[in-house]
């Protein structure tokens, strides 16, 4: 095993998870994420990896009559975010997500990235204009768009569009980043790009990913786990997974036998 | 199941909480709090904004219901207009609004039904059936009171129609056209295209394919718009105005059916009339206050009959969006 | 028996066999039958002509009598008169007026309205509310029109003990209240047809429902909630049952709401009422009036169904 002095940045716990509709999506899932790695979720589709990515930010929270059991437990300061008492707001700004399709605002460039510091009521324009360029920066979008700050951002392109909903998300300095299938809109070459974004990302920040293309997993990933009909079927370091899988099932996968 | 894959979790958390972290998270929470305050404010603001709206509508009722209390029964229904509040009645006036009714189904329901049904079912998508759509569109939202100049004009002088129960029964029927055309159209689309080819394949020609399918499934959807329709059309009072039908009504028409064959006149249509909001505008306008009561009994009629008929359209699209298995 | 043989063997059969024949009458019923529902389909654009036409053709006579000129710059509307005057301005102010009057209830009102029911009411709660919005929409006017004289009215002269007794203010606030519905009903569809995931990508940043509502949605909704606005305008410019009954009959250019004032449609049914004459001047002055409300809610309709439209490709 390498990595093993990794600190966990969070963890779920016998985590369980039902839709509104009674459909149980997670059956008691337990998994690490480690500080500065990156964590891929792969799986076939409806085997509750986005479901789990979710739990993260509590983005079932808005829709009314889904169900957690169990925890996830935020280090070092060690909180359950799951808990009742524990506000999906705050959550969410310490944990901030990036979605399967580009989801920018009907606003600025400018105004998107500055969205998440504007909601915390930052509104000192010196502030603004250097969060919001070095969050450009960060999402390698700076050169591209340093210009034209002020244009609406439907005008950028998809993988442009995506990179600005990282600067988005990275903006306001989460502890970890959610990437929902970040690449399954764009074209290669965008894809090549984020995928080189996530791994500069890793060393500020701690990232977990949901994937359905395994070679991305293979590529960009420290850790991999596996997952089919809402059950971890496997975890371990992405080296492991790839080449030498304890279960059979994780290497059919893989392997392309089915998914 | 879950033994192989706890194995790499560590059982070390990191023992030494960062007091930044902490620290931080106390500010977040204290603005978190701050911010929530404005969601309660609006919930609380909203709230009162809906609650306006349809406390306003029950104020309405109950005010109408209370002026008019003491002409609730059915001597009110029974006797014609009269120079005396206290004596005078809607008879004319709901025996109106039923023939103007009668006739307004008859020329919207045909007439709209099949516009729907040209417009979904058989028009190109080309300019003349942008023409056409523009043009409902555009009717909905014309004024009613065009459609009565409309009908001033053409009806009542150019055809020489008079102010007749003919001439407000075609007006409301093509005031309310559009409500019948877009509702049609609606359900006819919901309608998967899969039936239609399934009808199809049997060798079905497209009227059949139309009227054995399409026009049988969408028919809950065409009566709601119908039912709509009518309620608007037995509420409307300007385009009745101006074509001049606010006049002392004190008769019945001609009644339809007779006891002689053919068992059926036509009289009526060019009889004289009055309807309901008619009546209660007259009463409304009259300085006496005794007649006031009666515009308000009249109005708590008016909205019993148009919220009964709303509501059942209300209901009956419920019902069918929930039975859809499509 | 092999019948595919002796079908095969039969000599070929050069006339028209019956159904064939059955055929061609089959298609001329289906091409009689399609004529029918397009000539149904016309009755829309014919409705429309004839509104054009006849408005046209009266106000033609009107304006051979009355000069443009006069029609829009002079500030006395007295047809009826001895000394009659015939611009159109008093009318114009008075429907301005009370359509100025019900926008700034029904605007907040409705918008609140609708951001509620959006973004913040549960689902059961929407369930129930747009189908009473819908009734609300369908009460008629006339019965507005007792609660601005006989139950509005009153209460305001309380308030405003100089009001009289016919005012645009009672009027213009309860059209606002009438058209509250109907704004919100449409601003409402505009906001909910914003995709999902933007709201998430809002709620992912750990903004509340409030800055949600104010700072994605809405904005996101724009066009479609300003589109709502002006179908509202166009409504409030064409009511006519309210403003009869209880806005007054002066035609007098102003644009305070405290004063008895008379709108177009006003004055049309005022006309209508008192049995003029056809062909008369004053007959002809209800068609030139009608004309300039058909204009004004013409612009408003087109406006706000090509931004209705926009947005719509929008997503």
């Amino acid at each position: 095993m390498q990595n093993t002095t990794s600190i966990i940045k969070a963890q779920s716990k016998n985590l369980d998870f039902f839709y509104s509709n009674g459909m149980q999506a997670l059956k008691s899932v337990n998994m690490p994420l480690y500080e500065n790695k990156i964590t891929a979720l792969i799986g076939p589709s409806g085997c509750g990896k986005s479901t789990f990515l979710r739990c993260f930010n509590r983005m079932h929270d808005l829709y009314p009559g889904n169900k957690y059991q169990g925890e996830i437990v935020m280090h070092p300061d060690n909180t359950n975010i799951l808990e009742h008492g524990v506000d999906p707001i705050e959550v969410r700004m310490r944990i901030s997500m990036v979605f399967q399709k580009p989801n920018p605002f009907p606003k600025s460039i400018y105004e998107n990235v500055a969205y998440g510091l504007r909601v915390r009521g930052e509104s000192n324009k010196r502030m603004l204009d250097d969060k919001v360029e070095e969050a450009l920066k960060g999402a390698a979008l700076w050169n591209e768009v340093k210009d034209r700050q002020q244009d609406l951002a439907f005008n950028l392109s998809g993988g442009q569009q995506q990179r600005l909903c990282i600067a988005r998300a990275l903006a306001t300095d989460p502890e970890i980043m959610l990437f929902d299938e970040p690449t399954s809109a764009l074209d290669p070459i965008a894809t090549a790009n984020i995928e080189e974004l996530m791994s500069e990302l890793k060393q500020k920040l701690t990232i977990l990913v949901v994937t359905h293309n395994m070679q991305q997993a293979a590529r960009v990933s420290d850790y991999t786990a596996y997952m089919y009909l809402g059950e971890l079927m496997e975890y371990d370091d992405t080296n492991t997974i790839f080449t030498n899988p304890t279960r059979k099932e994780t290497e059919d996968y893989i392997t392309g036998k089915f998914g | 199941m879950s033994k192989h894959m706890t194995t790499n979790t560590p059982t070390k958390a990191p023992i030494q909480v960062q007091a930044s972290v902490l620290k931080n998270l106390d500010a977040v929470r204290a603005m978190i709090k701050r911010h929530k305050l404005n969601d309660y404010i609006f919930s609380v603001i909203g709230l009162l904004a809906l609650m306006f709206a349809l406390l306003t509508l029950l104020i309405l009722f109950g005010d109408l219901v209370m002026d008019g209390f003491e002409r609730f029964n059915l001597k009110f229904l029974s006797e014609f207009p009269s120079r005396r509040a206290a004596n005078a009645g809607l008879l004319s006036a709901w025996v109106g609004s039923a023939l103007v009714m009668l006739v307004t189904f008859l020329v919207a329901v045909p007439m709209g039904v099949a516009a729907g049904l040209y417009l979904e079912e058989y028009a190109p998508k080309n300019w003349f059936s942008d023409l056409i759509e523009i043009n409902v569109t555009n009717l909905a939202g014309v004024p009613s009171i065009v459609y009565g100049l409309l009908a001033l004009g053409l009806f009542v002088y150019i055809l020489g129609l008079g102010q007749s129960i003919l001439t407000a029964g075609l007006t409301l029927g093509l005031l309310i056209l559009p409500i019948v055309i877009v509702s049609t159209r609606e359900s006819i689309r919901a309608i998967p295209i899969a039936i239609r080819e399934a009808a199809y394949a049997v060798g079905a020609t497209k009227w059949q394919v139309v009227y054995d399918h399409v026009l049988k499934y969408s028919y809950g959807g065409i009566l709601t718009g119908v039912i709509i329709g009518m309620a608007r059309a037995l509420g409307e009072t300007a385009p009745i105005i101006t074509i001049g039908a606010l006049t002392f009504i004190a008769f019945l028409p001609p009644s339809p059916v007779t006891d002689v064959a053919p068992f059926i006149n036509f009289e009526w249509l060019s009889s004289g009339f009055t309807v309901l909001p008619i009546q209660m505008f007259n009463w409304l306008s009259r300085p006496d206050h005794a007649f006031h009561i009666n515009a308000a009994a009249t109005g708590a009629l008016i909205i019993i009959v148009t919220l009964l008929m709303n509501g059942t359209a209300i209901y009956l699209r419920y019902k069918i969006r929930k039975n859809i298995k499509w | 028996m092999n019948t595919a043989t002796q079908m095969l063997n039969q000599p070929i059969n050069l006339t028209i066999s019956p159904r064939l024949a059955k055929n061609v009458r089959r298609n001329i019923k289906e091409r009689i039958i399609e004529f029918i529902l397009m000539l149904a389909a016309l009755s829309a654009v014919a409705t429309t002509l004839s509104i054009v036409a006849i408005l046209l053709y009266e106000s033609l006579s009107f304006f051979k009598t009355v000069s443009l000129v006069d029609f829009f710059t002079d500030t006395q509307w007295t047809p009826l008169f001895e000394d009659a005057h015939y611009g159109i301005l008093p009318l114009v102010s008075g429907t301005l007026t009370t359509s100025a009057v019900a926008l700034a209830v029904a605007i907040p009102i409705g918008t609140i309205s609708a951001i509620y029911l959006s973004e913040f009411a549960s689902h059961k709660t929407r369930e129930i509310v747009k189908p009473l919005l819908e009734l609300l929409v369908g009460v008629p006017t006339i019965v507005f029109g007792y609660f601005a004289l006989l139950f509005l009215t009153p209460i305001l002269q309380k308030i405003f003990p100089e009001l009289p007794g016919f005012n645009m203010l009672s009027a213009g606030i309860v059209m606002g209240i009438m058209i509250v519905p109907y704004i919100a009903s449409l601003a409402e569809d505009a906001m909910r047809a914003v995709p999902m995931s933007m709201r998430e990508g809002s709620y992912a940043m750990g903004a509340t429902r409030f800055q949600t509502a104010t700072r994605v949605v809405t904005p996101a909704a724009i066009s479609g909630i300003v589109a709502a606005y002006i179908l509202g305008i166009s409504r409030a410019v064409g009511e006519t049952m309210v403003v009869a009954v209880a806005a007054g009959q002066q035609p007098i250019v102003s644009f305070n709401p405290m004063e008895s004032a008379a709108t177009i449609t006003a004055y049309i049914v005022q006309v209508a009422l008192g049995d003029l004459p056809h062909g008369s001047i004053g007959y002809q002055s209800i068609f030139a009036a009608g004309l300039v409300l058909m204009g004004i809610t013409l612009c408003f309709n087109i406006l706000g169904h090509l931004i209705r439209k926009k947005y719509r490709e929008h997503y």
